[in-house]
């Protein structure tokens, strides 16, 4: 037995040992565990589950163990997602700070900002959001006013923040500020983070068309920030928010969500649709659509796996990350057109006893997914990169 | 499953496209097509092609192969699909001995693969009986005659049909149109008796042929596999080649791409490069996107050859599937972002429509696949 498989059966047999049997089936919204200061638990196996992850350094492990990470490999990281996902394991804690802040961090902090918050969030007491895009700056997100002024010992921020998800329940918040408002506005951008219990930050949520009001603005007036939390060198944070959007994105390129409806297309074409005698869906073209997005998912996963067999092989143009956020999103998108197409009017329901609670989830994921293609960088963004930076297209 | 090539199969690709970069450009089918080539293919280029090993790249060594598996095959058609090379390495290699290694009896395999493999004897599947991919609508018949069979019937588009020296006849020994029992398989000599073969000149330049059998008569041990059984043989031929075939539908796209890419940084109007429109920037990189999703599908159907997976059905319409589609979608493109050149015969873009549209109708077009998958998929 190789190295790889040792720690395989060793993973295996710990998960088997460890993970609560109710955490080993996707949690529904009000399961999910974030962390935060006031970080409360659904349910005590989601805190045993929590605290087992985070004592094994595994709610982040592929980070370095001295910042309480579970200093793993990717290819150590990729065996030990595949076996929770063999076993149906939860994700013990969420937060932004572990898929965005922390690996930007990494890169780019002082050794000082890495201890005072990496384990922070590998232990799950304090929740991240991001301020990035502002009412006037969407996809021309170079264009932010948001400003940072030096007062000598600390900046002092004025301007708003939009789309800052979930910023109502979280603790800290990273955000893109201008600190010089006379240069090529790519320069004169800093990278800051903000203790949201300061004085001058307040919050209000967006109502979305899907209902829900995950997103909010966030207005800073005249909030005092210490020098210490500015990230990278002052107006080189364009530099830090590029390298973080890549993350972002290869998030979303892999979004699957946890919360989301237990009704796979498939299952949805069999219940809403129908077979005929021989095992067939009887709607000719509802069939072909299915088929379609079946195919262009089976792609899409055997892509992000050659992904990783180049990574690890070191060969290949390196190119596939650039493309996933923008195939993963539309694919998303289509995943929700085809459930409704196969659902009829039992995936529009609002509210009510017409309907089942999976039924409504669908109708709500529907319009939220409107949304992957827009955020983190709209699909017209995604294709004006992929057209100069992996096609060398002129500006 | 390997999703990247091996050093030496990388090494392999390489040698091939350096060799078909010199010997083997799109400009030598156009003079095949200027020359009304009977043949269809350059002899002396094939013969090169079998001293490279070309035709027993995926044959058993104990045949006179080289046992290299199809993800090396793959990689040499890839690249002959860059260059819309003609050559019976489809027809004979990838059809022909697959049906041969799949269902042949001991004795068959020994007069056969070492030829093929030689380059001594080239074979050719007649199994398409209209103008459409249907596998199982065959009603060439086989009827027993004392010791012997009697062929009847008439096949259509047979890839390199006329020049092929032996065929492998896809006919009914029993059951209805429709039905995969009753299907048998025969091989027959290109130059039996009652059997006439015309070649149809197509629009990609290509090789294929009509084949009428009239009352042909073979032997009993013509039988590949047994009689009535030979679907499951078929099958598994069928999907080798549309696996093959998506990979030079592949090598199509690729080149077809490339240049269309290189293009839109050269051609200037407007006093810019037309590159610089996003209009014609958002199409080449919804493209960019389609062709890497094509790749991982190609690579991964390869291995689910070698790799003998129960998932081969499905990864075979998969990959015939998205290459048709992605094919179509990217040879469009090409022309209409040449612009008017783009539809002269001077461009060889319009060579690459043109096989884009008959690799297509080949072995299956996409509502082919779809309902394919489907149904392997129990749906």
């Amino acid at each position: 037995m190789d190295a790889q498989e040792a720690f395989r059966q060793e993973v295996r047999e710990w998960l088997q040992a460890n993970c609560p049997e109710s955490m080993r089936k996707p949690p529904v919204r009000e399961e999910q565990v974030w962390a935060g200061r006031n970080q409360s638990f659904p349910s005590e196996d989601a805190k045993i589950w929590f605290e087992r992850m985070r004592d094994k350094g595994w709610t982040v492990p592929e980070w370095p163990r001295e910042y309480g990470g579970g200093g793993l490999d990717e290819s150590q990281c990729k065996i030990l997602k595949e076996e929770m996902k063999a076993l149906g394991c939860r994700a013990p804690l969420l937060d932004l700070g572990i898929w965005m802040l922390g690996p930007a961090l990494l890169e780019y902090g002082s050794e000082e900002q890495k201890k005072e918050h990496l384990p922070n969030i590998t232990a799950g007491k304090i929740r991240w959001c991001q301020g990035y895009s502002e009412p006037g700056a969407g996809s021309d997100l170079a264009s932010l006013q948001c400003k940072a002024e030096d007062k000598g010992d600390h900046f002092l921020v004025n301007g708003t923040k939009i789309w800052t998800t979930n910023a109502d329940k979280s603790d800290w918040i990273f955000c893109l500020v201008r600190t010089d408002p006379n240069v090529k506005k790519q320069e004169g951008i800093s990278f800051l983070l903000i203790d949201m219990a300061s004085e001058g930050v307040s919050v209000s949520p967006i109502e979305l068309i899907s209902g829900e009001s995950e997103f909010c603005q966030t207005f800073f007036d005249n909030v005092k920030v210490p020098k210490k939390n500015l990230v990278a060198e002052l107006n080189k944070g364009w530099s830090v928010a590029k390298a973080l959007l890549k993350h972002e994105r290869k998030l979303m390129s892999e979004t699957q969500d946890n919360a989301g409806p237990n009704i796979s297309p498939v299952m949805a074409a069999e219940h809403y649709v129908g077979k005929d005698a021989n095992g067939k869906i009887v709607d000719h073209a509802l069939r072909d659509q299915l088929t379609q997005h079946e195919m262009k998912f089976r792609a899409l996963g055997l892509t992000h796996f050659r992904s990783f067999e180049e990574r690890v092989a070191g060969v290949g143009e390196g190119t596939i990350p650039m493309i996933m956020k923008y195939v993963g999103t539309e694919s998303s998108k289509s995943k929700e057109e085809l459930l409704l197409a196969l659902m009829g009017t039992q995936a529009l329901g609002w509210e009510g006893e017409a309907f089942t609670s999976d039924e409504l989830l669908v109708t709500r994921g529907w319009l939220f997914s409107k949304a992957l293609s827009i955020a983190g960088g709209s699909s017209e963004v995604q294709l004006n990169i992929i057209a100069k930076r992996v096609l060398g297209l002129p500006d | 499953m390997p999703l990247v090539l091996n050093e030496e199969q990388r090494l392999l690709k390489d040698t091939a496209s350096e060799f078909l970069n010199s010997q083997a450009p799109v400009d030598a089918l156009r003079k095949l097509r200027d020359n009304k080539d009977e043949l269809g293919y350059d002899q002396p280029l094939w013969q090169q092609m079998v001293e490279l090993g070309w035709a027993g790249i995926t044959l058993p060594e104990a045949y006179g192969g080289l046992d290299f598996g199809f993800m090396g095959l793959g990689a040499v058609i890839e690249e002959s699909g860059r260059r819309l090379t003609a050559s019976p390495l489809f027809s004979s290699v990838v059809l022909g001995a697959s049906a041969i290694i799949l269902g042949g009896s001991e004795q068959q395999k020994q007069a056969l693969l070492p030829a093929i493999a030689s380059g001594e004897t080239s074979l050719a599947l007649a199994l398409e009986e209209s103008s459409h991919h249907r596998p199982t609508l065959i009603s060439t018949s086989a009827e027993k005659d004392g010791d012997n069979y009697r062929l009847s019937g008439s096949k259509v588009s047979v890839i390199d049909g006329a020049s092929a020296e032996q065929l492998i006849v896809v006919a009914r020994t029993s059951g209805k149109n429709g039905e995969t029992n009753g299907i048998s398989l025969f091989l027959v000599d290109g130059k039996a008796e009652g059997l006439t073969r015309s070649r149809r000149w197509m629009a990609d330049s290509r090789a294929v042929a009509d084949v009428s059998l009239d009352g042909v008569s073979v032997s009993a041990d013509s039988v590949i596999g047994e009689v009535d059984k030979g679907w499951e043989i078929l099958d598994a031929t069928l999907d080798r080649g549309r696996i093959c075939l998506a990979a030079e539908m592949l090598g199509g796209v690729l080149e077809c791409f490339e240049r269309t890419v290189a293009y839109l940084k050269e051609r200037e109007q407007f006093g810019v490069k037309i590159g610089s429109f996003q209009a014609l920037k958002h199409r080449a990189a919804h493209m960019y996107t389609e062709i890497e999703l094509a790749k991982s599908v190609v690579l991964d159907a390869f291995s689910a050859i070698d790799e003998g997976r129960a998932d081969l059905g499905q990864m075979a319409s998969l990959a015939k599937a998205t290459l048709n589609d992605v094919f179509y979608l990217v040879s469009s493109e090409a022309v209409q972002m040449h612009g008017g050149i783009g539809v002269t015969d001077e461009l060889e873009i319009g060579f690459f429509l043109k096989r884009s549209r008959m690799a297509i109708q080949l072995l299956g077009d996409s509502g082919f696949h779809r309902d394919r998958y489907a149904s392997l998929s129990g749906y």
